[in-house]
This record gives structure tokens, sequence and C-alpha cells, in this order.
């Protein structure tokens, strides 16, 4: 076994999984834990709060031996566009409206590939605005207020 | 007969012009987006799941049903014309099929894929309606200790068909669990987890969490590295089989379908395990083992057949006992309880319309899929060409219209973003998201019970190992356990899941 772990992959994930244990078993300490004869909240999310930690160290030990894949590229500029066209979403369907959050949200996530032009991808916001609008606000009656109270008109 | 009668119940309601139209479109949606290369069947229902929440509860469900087997058709098409399955059950598809294409016979590979699918489809129906009326009835015998064992089950199962390493997959079902537990403690409504969030008292979100891990996730890691998809074929070549094509096709198709219709029940992703089987079974039945992996047809009859057997097989415990055999009737289950139903032994017999009504349209659909797809393969080909920059972003635009239209709340859809996010990171650290699903899914309904069971025995943990459907089940799981963790086994399974990704 060497100082360093072998399989980076592994060793994160090891990290992540004893992370997540101990913010869950952190939680659970406020609860109540009861008797196994009438377990209180805190008895069945303490069990696996510990079972999960000791799979992180599991994890984390096993990958100080044995090689694995790497974890490869990430998809910074797919991260940076995607996630936040649900919450831009979110932020402005009341306040603008369903049209105009729409249409900047798909403006957004269209963003995340290198391979958008500017000119298609207003063609398509828009394409998609119109559409949808004409499904889900016309054809199936969702009760979503096309144009909301922020704008002027 | 009794079964006569309630088919002809069921018939009566999926062939009510309003559920036939909802069929139609969910073959049609599903075969769509599964056509649509890095989308596979789970994510495609968890991004269509919204949209069927505005119908009745059996139009949705028929719907849901619809867009299930359209999407795994979907996946055989891109696993036959590019050589890139949908899903992990038309992996084994791509085998052949992407050899048989490359020979100029895609027609005839999709035409047997097609009806191979329906074959097996309507054979499976027809097993559905005779096996799940007795085994509700022995459901309803089951206790809270029995429930309670099938559920391990259920997920040890789904571990054991994750793909890599097994310890992580047992990690993310006890997240996934854990998730689960998120909001008001149902026995002393205690807020658990919530952090203060008002929005989280009632649990996170089911269609957030799964448009998140598996749609979003998904998307973000074609973006990764974002290459022109290799199209093998314009010409898709004469769709009708000759006649030694059909004579090759019919004995792989017969044994698909058996072996598709057991395994399929078994808990834990019957469907793929099915594929897998049939297509070890017909390379060694055959007369000459060596054409497979060169474009043999039995290599697309068989598997074909077994993985929708499975697919229709697998609704056999979810009508019955409410347990999901795999993520896709996990996401079932999630929008029974969004729609107000209770999953479970009980639907039979208080909503007959709903459980005949299913099971018919499960047979409609596959009719469906057969007399529509085979016209429109032009039209999922052309599909093939969109480039994947054009269509993210009306996914995107999709998920979040989907998800804020199930509740009206804005807070689901920073809780999509945040799932995604995690999504992402899991696939990048190598974990599997099904697992997690499942136990998101079975995570309350484990808890309570076991807590019931140990009030009901008074604190004696022995009362799952004294009841003997609770003690066969558990040895199972165990038995399960120790087959995975035995080295023989684990390398052969390392060898099948390598030939799926090769």
């Amino acid at each position: 076994m060497s100082a360093k772990p072998t399989d980076t992959t592994d060793a994160a994930a090891g990290v992540f999984l004893i992370l997540v244990a101990v913010f869950f078993g952190w939680q659970t300490t406020g609860l109540e834990t009861g008797t196994s004869l009438r377990m209180g909240p805190g008895y069945f999310p303490m069990v696996l709060s510990a079972l999960l930690l000791i799979m992180g160290v599991l994890v984390l030990v096993k990958s100080f031996k044995g090689q694995g894949e790497r974890i490869g590229r990430i998809a910074w500029r797919g991260l940076i566009f995607i996630l936040p066209a649900p919450i831009f979403f979110g932020l402005t369907v009341r306040g603008l409206g369903f049209v105009p959050s729409l249409f900047v949200t798909t403006l957004i996530a269209s963003q995340a590939s290198v391979r958008m032009k500017p000119l298609p991808a207003l063609v398509l916001a828009v394409l998609v605005t119109v559409l949808s609008t004409l499904v889900f606000s016309y054809a199936l009656g969702l009760p979503f207020r096309r144009f909301g109270p922020w704008l002027p008109f | 007969m009794d079964l006569l009668s309630n088919l002809a119940l069921g018939f009566s309601v999926a062939s009510s012009f309003e559920n036939l139209f909802f069929c139609l479109i969910g073959v049609l949606l599903g075969t769509l987006i599964g056509v649509l290369p890095g989308i596979g069947a789970t994510a495609t229902i968890a991004m269509l799941l919204p949209i069927t929440f505005q119908l009745e509860p059996v139009s949705s469900l028929i719907m849901l049903a619809g867009i299930y087997y359209g999407a795994q058709y979907g996946g055989s098409t891109t696993a036959i014309l590019i050589n890139m399955p949908g899903e992990s059950s038309s992996a084994v598809t791509a085998i052949d099929g992407y050899q048989m294409a490359r020979k100029g016979r895609a027609g005839i590979a999709l035409a047997t894929a097609a009806i191979g699918s329906f074959f097996a489809g309507t054979v499976s129906t027809f097993l559905v309606a005779i096996f799940a009326p007795p085994l509700t009835i022995i459901a309803l015998k089951f206790g809270a200790a029995e429930y309670f064992s099938l559920m391990v089950l259920g997920l040890v199962m789904s571990i054991a068909l994750a793909h890599g390493s097994i310890l992580k997959a047992l990690a993310m079902v006890v997240l996934g669990l854990l998730l689960g537990m998120v909001g008001t403690d149902v026995y002393t409504g205690t807020p658990r987890f919530i952090m203060g969030v008002r929005e989280f008292s009632d649990g996170l979100n089911f269609v957030a969490l799964a448009v998140g891990v598996f749609g979003i996730a998904e998307i973000l890691r074609n973006l990764e590295d974002e290459h022109d998809r290799e199209m093998v074929t314009n010409q898709v070549g004469s769709l009708w089989p000759r006649r030694e094509d059909f004579r090759a096709m019919i004995g792989p198709i017969l044994r698909g379908t058996g072996i598709g219709s057991i395994l399929g029940i078994l808990p834990g992703g019957g469907a793929i395990l099915a594929a897998f089987a049939s297509y070890t079974l017909e390379k060694k039945v055959s007369k000459n083992p060596k054409e497979f992996g060169h474009g043999a047809i039995a290599g697309v009859a068989g598997p074909e057949s077994a993985n929708n057997a499975g697919a229709q097989t697998s609704f056999i415990p979810l009508l019955t006992l409410g347990i999901p055999a795999n993520p896709v009737m996990a996401l079932m289950i999630g929008a029974m309880i969004i729609q107000g139903i209770v999953p479970g032994p009980n639907v039979a017999t208080d909503q007959p319309r709903l459980f005949w009504g299913i099971i018919a349209s499960m047979w409609i659909g596959n009719l469906m899929l057969v007399v529509l797809n085979l016209p429109l393969i032009g039209l999922w080909v052309k599909l093939l060409k969109v480039p994947y920059y054009i269509l993210f972003p009306i996914i995107m635009a999709m998920c979040s219209i989907g998800v804020y239209s199930v509740s009206s709340n804005t807070f689901d859809l920073y809780a999509v973003a945040f799932f995604g996010l995690l999504g992402y990171a899991m696939t990048k650290l190598r974990f599997e998201p099904a697992p997690l699903l499942l136990g998101f899914v079975l995570g309350p309904l484990l808890e309570e019970n076991l807590r019931r069971a140990m009030i009901l025995s008074r604190g004696d943990p022995s009362t799952f190992v004294s009841r003997p459907i609770s003690l066969t089940l558990l040895l199972m799981s165990l038995g399960v356990l120790v087959l995975v963790f035995l080295p023989a086994i684990r390398k052969s399974r390392d060898e099948v899941f390598i030939e799926s990704e090769g």
C-alpha cells in the first residue's frame, strides 16, 4: 500500500460518501432515537448514516490499491450554462411571465455548446417559446401567466 | 371466466377514444425521445412525467406505459442504426444489429426487433393478466415484516445488476434511502433534515430528483466531448424479412420470450439480465455460433423479445405489491402516488378499471409500435441527424416547464439544478444513479414497515426470520449478496458488462 491513493476517482468517491454521511449523521443528532421497540424519527437515519460512513471509509481504503479510470474531462461550460437555466426559469416565471422567462431560459441553455452560433440560438429560442406557449398554455391550458407583472404592458 | 371478463373490462377502458389517443401520444413521444441518442428510457420518462399529471390517473399511467415501450423501442433503433444503445437493455441488440446494418440489412434488423418485441409483448401481457391477480391475493397476506424483507430483496437485486463496484452501488442505495427520509416523519410529525427550508417538509420532490439525476446529468455528460455521431447508414433497405429470415427468428423469439418473462418478474432490473441471458443462450444453441457478432439475426430476435417480455412482466411486482422492479417502475410508483393512488395489492380490487386498463393498454401500445414505427422509420433516421446542440436546449426548456407544472412550485426548479449537479458529480465518481432512485422511492416504505413490524413484534427483531415468507425473502437477498461478492461470479459479471460496453 502506498501513501497516495492510486485510484483517484475512488478516493474522491470515498471522501464524498464520508462527507455526506457526516452531514446526515450531524443532522440526526437533534432527533429522538427511541428504542428498537418504538423507534423514534432518528433511529433509521442514524443507522443509515453509520452504514454510509463505513462504506465511504471502505471505498477510500480500497482506493489505495488498484488502478481505476480517471475522472476525465468535466463539462465546465455545460455546468455554467445548463444548471442556471432552470434556476432562472424559477426566479422569473412568476414575475416576467411564462413567455419571456422561457425564451431567456432556452437562450441560456443553448450557450452550453461551443457549436451554437448566436443567430441559430435566437431562432431556436423563439421557436421553442412559441411552440411551448401554444402547447402548454393554449392547448393544455396550464395556469401560467403569459406575461407577468414585472413588465410594463 | 374471470380472466376474460376482466380483460374485457380492461380493453373497454383502454380502447376509449381518449385513452387510445394518450397511448398513441405516449408511444410516439417515447420513441421520439428514445431515438435521440444518449437519453435512455429512464431519463425520457423522468422528463415527460410532469406532462401526464394533468390527465386522469388511468390515462396518465397508460401514457407513461406507452412512453416506456416507445423509449425502449427507440433505444433499439439507435442501437441498430448507430451502434448506440439508448439504454442498457438494448446494448445486446447493438452487437449484431449494428453489424446487420453495416451489411445493408438495417431494415430487416429493425423489422426483426419489432416483430420479436410485439410477439413477446403479446405473450407477456397475458402472463401479467393471468398471474397478477393470484399474486395480489398472496400479497394481501403480507404483513409489515414481509414487506420489509421484500424491499430488501429488491434493493439487493438492484445492486447486483448495477455496473461497476458493488460497494459503491450499495452506498448509493443507502444515500437514496437517506434522501427519502427528508421531510416530516410519519409517526411523530418531526421534521427531518429540512434545515429550516419549509419547502422540504413534504419531502424532496421526486420529479425534480429524477429529472436532475437522470436527465440533466446525462445532458452534461454528453456535453463533455462534442463530436459528430457516426451515421452508418442512410439506406435502411428492405423492411420485409425473407422467408429464411422468418425461419431463423422463430426459435430465438420463442426462447427469448420465455426467458424474459421469467427474469422480468425479479426485482432489480430483469429486462437487462434477460437480454444478456437470451443472447448467451442463442449463441449456445446456434448451429453456427461464429455468426454471432457479425450480424446474426438470432442475436437481434432473441434479446429484443427477451427485454420486451421482461419489461412487461416487471409490471407484475409493481401492480401486485407496489414494489418497483427497476428505475422506470420506480418512476411509475412516483406517478401513482402523485395521482393519489397507493400502489400495492389493493389496486386490483379497489381500482379494477385502472388495473385492467393498464394491462390491456400494454398490448395496444405494442400493437401501435409495430403498426406505426415500421412506416415511420424514415422519420426516425432523419431525427438521428439532428445535431445534439439543437436538442438539449429544447430538452432543458421542457424539463423546466415540466417540473414547474407539477405543483407550480419554483423551489422545485432550484432542486432540479441541485440534483443535476449531484447526478453529474456522481457519474464523474462512477456511482450508478439507478440504485439511488430505487432507494429514494423505497426509503419511506422501508422505514415505515420496519417500524411497524418492530411494534407488532414488541421489539423482537426475530420476527423477520420467524415468519416463513419473510425468512425466504431475506435468505434470497443474502444469497444474491453472497453470489455477487464471490470472486468467480464477480469476474463473469464484469465480463458481461464489458461486453455490453464494447
